[in-house]
């Protein structure tokens, strides 16, 4: 625990995110790019449904950040609620905006993949309206969050909203089981092998992994600002911007 | 492949444009936020030791 504490100290971390933060941009861009050239290039058209499945290369992606974004929120705010730490609490309220704007970004690619393919922008579907829930999730705990002016209130109030809210995850990942949903089932988590083709699936995992990096980057970027801010009163931020004006 | 087939897309060129495009467009936005964002409060924080030194 004490280890946590030293690691998790919010000066010791701002130095070690200012760090990391390059390496982290730098290792996104080389796997989005790579993994945009083996989407749109490579990767052959499907036989079923031409050249519009590439939406799927930003759809997937993006709608597995927006449940994952919000399990590292829900998480993050546990743990801030449990040992009270201050920067698990940071991390989880700078999730919010970033797993919304992926929310938002896996239902828009969904409506102008459904829309030639379906024939609709948008149906009531179990996968579709969890995801929706998720996006008023997300929401919510932002306005959540700035209705209380003292951050340290606003972040438990918002951490166990974030933390009810997490039986809708499983809801989204399992909607296509449990229910005769119009969208399709999982086709890469699916048991066994993947029922994907590897120029397919690699272009997949690959704006995956650079999301994900992605994600990591702008919240470091993020909670190093949030840190600035909070820590105003202390010596160490009082020499760090003396130093460097 | 050429540059007008690719751009057509099969005839989908609109549908995988725009989400390519607001990709795009969040992925940046999320970038510039935070950019604005440590500017501001580099600004104001330096504000803030001002005004505390001159009061102490």
């Amino acid at each position: 625990m004490q280890y946590m504490h030293k690691y998790a100290s919010p000066k010791f971390f701002y130095t070690l995110a200012g760090k990391l933060t390059p390496w982290m941009a730098a290792l996104t861009t080389v796997l989005l790019v790579a993994g945009l050239y083996l989407g749109l290039f490579v990767a052959p058209a499907d036989y079923q449904q031409g050249e519009s499945y590439r939406i799927m290369f930003i759809h997937v992606p993006a709608a597995w950040m927006s449940m994952f974004i919000y399990v590292c929120m829900a998480g993050a705010g546990a743990i801030a609620l449990v040992w009270n730490v201050k920067l698990f609490e940071m991390f989880a309220g700078n999730c919010a905006p970033v797993g919304a704007s992926f929310t938002f970004l896996a239902l828009v690619t969904g409506s102008l993949w459904g829309k030639p393919m379906w024939g609709a922008w948008w149906a009531w579907d179990a996968r579709l309206t969890s995801e929706l829930i998720l996006f008023f999730l997300y929401i919510g705990y932002m306005a959540l969050e700035a209705s209380i002016d003292d951050p340290r209130r606003a972040a438990r109030a918002s951490a166990i909203l974030a933390l009810v809210g997490v039986v809708n995850i499983p809801v989204i990942h399992f909607s296509v089981e449990w229910w005769n949903t119009l969208h399709q089932p999982a086709s890469v988590t699916k048991m066994g092998t993947p029922s994907i083709h590897p120029s397919m699936l690699a272009p997949l995992l690959l704006m995956s992994l650079g999301f994900t990096f992605y994600f990591f980057t702008v919240a470091l970027m993020r909670m190093r600002n949030e840190i600035l801010e909070r820590e105003r009163h202390t010596t160490w931020v009082a020499q760090l911007l003396g130093s460097k004006s | 492949m050429n540059w007008s087939e690719f751009i057509h897309m099969g005839g989908y060129g609109f549908y995988v444009w725009s989400s390519y495009g607001l990709a795009l467009l969040v992925l940046l936005l999320n970038l510039y936020l935070p950019l604005r964002r440590r500017k501001t409060v580099r600004r104001l924080l330096h504000e803030f030791l001002r005004l505390k030194e001159q009061t102490r």
